[in-house]
């Protein structure tokens, strides 16, 4: 089954180069592995739009859904049989990246 | 309670979670695991006293749960889609064998996982493990049975959810996940040998019986643990004082002034086997191994005051170096106490204040040294708080009396 890993950040600083090498040697190991699926990095939150259309019209407006102190700030998409295995990857995974990180199963 | 009642409790403390685990094992699936178990028992209530307990309850138990899982599974798929009649033929999966294959282990894992918050873990593994109904474990741990019912629920549906695995950790995670297990058995001791409730009996011997049942069965299931063998004899030798512990009238006895005749010697001997055992193997203690230790030391004592506190001190001393956590410093100067006299313990009690105020244990503490140190007003004060602190209807009443004794 699939686990969204989402890496929680409260600072607007990108990764450091070191933390780019740690996260594209994660990133290797995942694909070798056949656990992953897809992973982003994501601007921060005051570049996000929320957009209503459950109305009559649409309705744009700036800033994120919700605000809070910490936030998304990029994620994996892995392939993992269990959670223990989940849980696994996703602790490499915030070792990689230097931040701490939450695991969702999919539906 | 008739034969047949007897038969059927005994039977349900017995096989309860041979019978869940095997299903679980089965159907992949722990509420259904756990309520065709439970419907199995209700129709043994039925049957039973027309038919005879079968010569082997257990098996006839699981066979009739089965059946009940698979009758439910099979009303769903009618009403819903194919899917779970396919869940059902198909073949069981190949599993790789966890470091101990044992399906009653394997329930105690999944229901000590660390992704479920700890006192999730131990509800789960009183109603899962235990077979405790869900009011019994909402009264131990003093919350309405509409919220462990919640919560119980929603552990379930997290299990499935995220796919946490029906099975025992590989042996490399084995000693990370073994201590979240003795953790929730610890809990689920504790909580019997001193209830934390105005509305409980102040000792509920179920829980401290069901702790030492689950933690002999990890013994069993993982001798040449120490700390699985350390919590035991811990357990034991706490266990063997429990009569002594509160008089006639409902009040604590403290350790110094327990009839010590009255301590269960079978308890006491198995206990310091355990000990020994672990002397023995020269391996370097953990935390559960100290305190039995320690407890080993006080029920080798025939009279209060032949206890070699020298030794408690030095054990208190290993422990703080494990655990540097306040409470086990405050245990530390209480036997500081008996050795280097009231007046040094109270100074290295008072500086645990900040992180202990809210703590009763500290204020009874206090208030005895205070009390030994002739300042009665000090005493007086310091007895209020912890009074105020606690609920154990037992340690109220003791407390209250030590107080009322003040010059």
């Amino acid at each position: 089954m699939q686990y969204l890993v989402s890496v929680i950040d409260d600072t607007p600083n990108s990764a450091t180069d070191a933390e780019m090498v740690a996260i594209d040697a994660f990133n290797d190991g995942l694909i070798a592995d056949g656990h992953w699926v897809f992973a982003g990095g994501l601007a921060a939150p005051d570049s996000a739009t929320v957009i209503d259309n459950t109305g009559a019209a649409p309705i744009f407006t700036d800033g994120p859904f919700v605000e809070s102190k910490e936030y998304l700030a990029g994620f994996w998409v892995m392939e993992a049989p269990d959670l223990d295995v989940a849980l696994k990857l996703a602790a490499a995974g915030s070792k990689a990246c230097n931040r701490r990180v939450e695991v969702r199963p999919f539906l | 309670m008739n034969s047949y009642e007897a038969a059927i409790t005994r039977v349900h403390h017995e096989e309860w979670a041979r019978v869940v685990a095997s299903l679980a094992k089965r159907f992949g699936d722990l509420d259904i695991a756990e309520e065709a178990a439970a419907e199995a028992f209700a129709t043994a209530v039925e049957r039973w006293p027309e038919t005879g307990v079968p010569p082997n309850p257990g098996a006839w138990l699981t066979t009739t749960a089965n059946r009940k899982a698979i009758d439910r599974l099979r009303r769903e798929t009618k009403r819903d889609d194919k899917h779970k009649e396919a869940q059902m033929r198909y073949e069981e999966p190949p599993e790789p064998l966890g470091a101990i294959d044992d399906e009653r282990l394997r329930l105690i894992f999944t229901c000590c996982h660390p992704a479920l918050a700890m006192e999730t873990r131990v509800a789960l593994t009183l109603r899962m493990v235990a077979g405790l109904t869900v009011p019994e474990i909402a009264r131990a741990f003093l919350v309405q049975e509409t919220a462990m019912g919640q919560r119980i629920t929603r552990a379930k549906a997290k299990i499935k959810a995220a796919n946490i695995p029906y099975r025992v950790p590989s042996a490399e995670d084995l000693p990370t996940r073994v201590s979240g297990v003795l953790a929730v058995l610890f809990l689920v001791f504790n909580e019997g040998y001193l209830a934390s409730s105005a509305d409980t009996d102040p000792v509920r011997q179920e829980l401290t019986a069901e702790a030492i049942r689950l933690t002999r069965l990890i013994r069993t299931l993982l001798p040449a643990d120490g700390e699985v063998a350390g919590l035991l004899a811990l357990m034991l030798l706490t266990e063997a004082r429990r009569t002594a512990r509160v008089s006639a009238t409902g009040e604590l006895v403290s350790l110094d002034e327990q009839d010590r005749g009255s301590w269960d010697t079978t308890l006491i001997a198995e206990g310091h086997q355990l000990v020994r055992e672990r002397l023995a193997a020269r391996v370097r203690p953990g935390r559960y191994q100290i305190l039995a230790a320690i407890n080993a030391v006080h029920t080798s004592a025939r009279d209060a005051r032949d206890t070699d506190w020298s030794q408690v001190v030095a054990l208190y001393d290993q422990l703080r170096v494990l655990d540097p956590s306040p409470i086990v410093a405050l245990n530390h100067a209480i036997a500081m106490a008996e050795l280097d006299g009231p007046d040094v313990a109270l100074a290295a009690i008072d500086r645990l204040e900040p992180r202990l105020a809210a703590y009763h244990p500290y204020h009874a503490a206090r208030a005895d040294l205070l009390r030994r140190l002739g300042r009665s007003q000090e005493s007086r004060t310091a007895y209020d708080k912890a009074i105020a602190l606690t609920a154990n209807t037992a340690e109220t009443a003791y407390l209250t009396r030590r107080r009322s004794q003040l010059s």
